[in-house]
């Protein structure tokens, strides 16, 4: 099984190499057509931690040690998960509920998250340009997801703006699928191998746009 | 056997009458046993001179009642209340004693007459004030249990009594009469024979003890280690009047000892219930002799009736009403004092004072003791046991006294509230196979108190090791549902291992306690509707959701999504449990589900419908049987405001 060669180069880039945990929030995978195949995407990249939520607890009832054990062996946390009244689906909520505990997430004690990255990858029904002040959703998603960033704030996490598919339902059928697979992926190995320009990301509205430019090369 | 088949039958008649009667005018049942005797005695004269055999016949009645008091008394809680005990029990019988010696003093009686009228005089009925207490609920709030302390006390104190008496005999009456042969044992129960037996007679002093602390060993130890195997063996022979006689013999035979050896009966089964306290057996104990203790008591209260001398009363009746009261006026201060002095509240006070004034039972037994010992002269001693009885006549109407008087006048105080705790949100569990243990072990651990029945003494045995206490009994026996406290209880969940019992059990308890709710193990939908029919609270297919859960994992196994698989199991447990609900219409008791056409028909009906439902999800996003989640139609957005 252990491929000699690919292990040596694992530890000689060991410092560099950060751990993404993926917490997947969507209540009716099989008739996904956005989150199944980027979860698919994620779940073959090395390094990643991918975790379906509503598989893992179906009932709601969340091991908050558990959870709390993964977020302290991750250094990037990314919510993936389709936009649901401008917010999380419901799991996401009651895990941060549950696992961002005082004197864990915040409070004087509470810095096992402290200096990690957060951001969202999501997808939306509405257009692009239904989230702007002119749009019917009249706030961009960053404006929207504030208690996130916020969140990621009181816990000293550094916040990413979000990835983000609009117009999802019909991204298939548009063929535009694809492009954000491909884009995902390339996010995800530039955020585990050190190569995003975090201080620029952070100024921006989201991570899709300038993602090409974003990405150093070693 | 006519003339015993006649008194019995007036003894009975009469207490069938007068006991219902005096409950209904809300007098407690012992005032309707004491006037039914009273009226079958001295007023039409239909018993005589027989009511003193039958009276220490009867006594065993209070023998019987300390047994199960005990059984009521772990260890550990007559531990706890060792102060009380010794000090306010303690001292109720030396003050109440000193008391009544300085009166009769000084109505010019000589010294050792006195003083045994002092300790005649300081014992309260037992009998009365329990059975009282317990009727009207009263025995587990703080002046009951300081009441009980006293009683227990002089229960104990009697002993040293009977070895005092004999010690203040009169020089002028000794060699009086031939009553002198009668000695100590047979007044106390077996008069019918004429030779005492006993284990101690001319023994010297040390081996005298020695037997007696033996007695008692014997007694605690083979109530303990002994009493277990025995009943669970013939536990095991399912026979139920083998085990009453076990348990009549066991009592009986604890008495027996203790009279061999010159020691209280009622304190030697009173030990051994306390012993037995913490057994298994206990509640079946209990529903078994707890009838004979009944009407034993019942029995001994009309003999206390039937044995009221009117003729003296009329003849001197200012003489011995002002005694009875001034006995009762004593005792009464005597009381209050204490239950002030040992910190309880003026309720609880009151109650120990108007309920605990009276003289009792045991008195009659000292009486008649100092009579054969000439401690006293006959004709004082037939006075004296007027004064007895009358105090025990009265003292239903001290309760009537305390209800009127001070409950009323008293607002419900917290610390009553607080004495009811242990009695609520119990919940009484028959069966503890797999089903009943689980359902046991979830409340248990939720810190709800159970009390556990099962008839197989096997199970109980294996449970006890593994740390669960439950009590052997056949749960469908009103009698035992009732010692397990079913009055008191919340709920009561059947988890039998067999159907007709199940709801015979349920019939039973809805008719008599219509409060409880009761929760039953359901066999299958044919089981599930008789029990709703027989009035069960919730009814629970006992397979149903243990099936559904295999379901739900083998579709995970097989790869559906975990909260597909949650969805769809709740989705179809409403749609079965609707149809449960639907199909009860057409269900009929008498038809077999079989041969039941238009049921079947239903059946088969909702059986499409599930299928079309589960189809429907495969074909459509938007489905009946699953109301969570779906997407919004591909091009909703379309339509959104500008």
């Amino acid at each position: 099984m252990s491929d000699p060669e690919k292990d040596e180069k694992r530890s000689m880039t060991q410092k560099a190499v950060k751990r993404i945990l993926i917490l997947l929030a969507h209540p009716s995978l099989e008739r996904s057509e956005v989150n199944r195949p980027l979860a698919e995407a994620a779940a073959a990249i090395e390094g990643i931690t991918l975790i379906d939520l509503y598989a893992e607890y179906p009932d709601f009832q969340i091991d908050i040690d558990r959870e709390q054990q993964r977020l302290l062996e991750h250094d990037v946390i990314i919510f993936q998960h389709p936009l649901y009244w401008y917010s999380t689906p419901a799991i996401l909520k009651e895990w941060q509920d549950l696992v961002l505990e005082h004197d864990f997430a915040y409070g004087s004690k509470g810095t096992a998250l402290h200096g990690k990255l957060f951001l969202n990858a999501l997808s939306a029904g509405g257009a692009e340009a239904a989230y702007r002040a002119e749009g019917y959703n009249h706030f961009t998603i960053r404006e929207l997801l504030q208690p996130m960033e916020q969140m990621a704030s009181l816990c000293g996490m550094r916040y990413l703006p979000p990835f983000a598919l609009f117009g999802a339902r019909t991204a298939v059928d548009e063929g535009r699928i694809g492009h954000h697979i491909d884009a995902w992926i390339a996010l995800l190995e530039a955020l585990r191998d050190q190569k995003l320009d975090i201080e620029t990301a952070q100024k921006l509205a989201g991570l899709n746009s300038d993602l090409n430019r974003l990405i150093k090369e070693a | 056997m006519g003339g015993l088949l006649f008194q019995a039958f007036i003894y009975l008649c009469a207490a069938v009458i007068a006991v219902p009667i005096a409950k209904r005018l809300g007098l407690g049942s012992v005032l309707g046993y004491l006037l039914a005797g009273i009226f079958i005695g001295p007023v039409i004269g239909l018993v005589g001179s027989e009511t003193q055999t039958i009276q220490h016949f009867a006594e065993f009645g209070v023998v019987m009642m300390l047994f199960l008091v005990g059984l009521e008394l772990q260890p550990g809680m007559l531990w706890e209340m060792r102060n009380r005990l010794i000090g306010l029990g303690g001292l109720q019988v030396a003050l109440t004693t000193a008391l009544i010696t300085a009166a009769a003093l000084m109505m010019g009686l000589y010294w050792s007459v006195a003083l045994t009228i002092g300790l005649i005089f300081s014992l309260s009925s037992t009998a009365i004030v329990l059975q009282t207490l317990n009727e009207k609920g009263l025995s587990k709030t703080e002046g009951g249990r300081a009441g009980f302390s006293v009683l227990l006390f002089q229960d104990i104190a009697v002993i040293p009594m009977l070895a005092l008496i004999p010690l203040l005999a009169l020089p002028e009456l000794v060699g009086g009469g031939g009553d002198s042969l009668v000695t100590a044992a047979e007044s106390h129960g077996d008069a019918g024979h004429h030779h005492k037996m006993s284990l101690v007679d001319g023994l010297p002093g040390w081996a005298h003890a020695l037997v007696v602390l033996g007695a008692i060993a014997s007694v605690l130890l083979g109530g303990h280690f002994l009493s277990r195997p025995m009943f669970r063996f013939i536990a095991e022979s399912r026979l139920r009047e083998i085990f009453t006689a076990s348990a009549l013999m066991l009592v009986i035979g604890i008495a027996l000892l203790m009279t061999l050896v010159d020691l209280s009966p009622a304190l030697g089964t009173f030990l051994a219930g306390v012993v037995l306290a913490n057994s298994e057996f206990r509640h079946e104990l209990e529903s078994d002799i707890e009838p004979f203790k009944g009407l034993l008591l019942g029995l001994f209260f009309i003999t206390v009736g039937a044995g009221i001398d009117f003729n003296i009363l009329f003849n001197d009746a200012f003489t011995i009403l002002s005694l009875t009261v001034g006995v009762i006026v004593i005792k009464g201060l005597v009381l209050y004092g204490l239950a002030r002095a040992f910190r309880l509240t003026t309720t609880d006070g009151w109650l120990v004072t108007l309920g605990l004034a009276q003289a009792g039972e045991f008195g009659f037994v000292l009486l008649s003791f100092s009579l054969q010992n000439q401690v006293l002269p006959a004709e004082l001693a037939s006075t004296l046991s007027l004064v007895v009885a009358l105090s025990m006549l009265l003292t239903p109407v001290l309760f009537i006294l305390y209800d009127k008087l001070i409950l009323n006048r008293q607002p419900e105080s917290d610390e009553r509230q607080a004495d009811n705790i242990d009695e609520t949100g119990s919940v009484i569990i028959a069966g503890n196979g797999r089903f009943g243990q689980i359902v046991n072990r979830l409340l248990v651990a939720s810190g709800i108190q159970t009390t556990v029945l099962d008839h197989q003494a096997d199970i109980i045995n294996m449970l006890s090791k593994v740390g669960v206490k439950s009590y052997y009994g056949d749960a469908s026996r009103p009698e035992l549902l009732h010692a397990a406290g079913i009055e008191s209880a919340k709920a009561v969940v059947i988890a039998i291992d067999d159907r007709s019992r199940t709801l015979e059990m349920v019939e039973h308890i809805r008719r008599h306690y219509p409060e409880v709710k009761i929760l039953a193990r359901a066999f299958d939908v044919n089981h599930l509707y008789l029990l709703n029919k027989a009035g069960v609270d919730i009814a629970v297919r006992e397979l149903f959701d243990s099936s559904l859960e295999l379901g739900k994992a083998t579709l995970k196994a097989v790869g559906v999504h975990p909260f597909k698989v949650e969805k769809m199991s709740t989705a179809f447990r409403k749609h079965d449990e609707s149809g449960m609900n639907t199909l009860y219409e057409l269900w009929d008791e008498n038809t077999e589900m079989a041969s039941n056409k238009a049921y079947l028909a239903r059946a088969r009906e909702l059986g499409e419908t599930l299928k079309e439902m589960m189809e429907t999800d495969r074909m459509q996003l938007h489905d009946r049987s699953e109301r969570g989640w779906t997407p919004p139609p591909k091009h909703y957005t379309k339509d959104m405001g500008e």
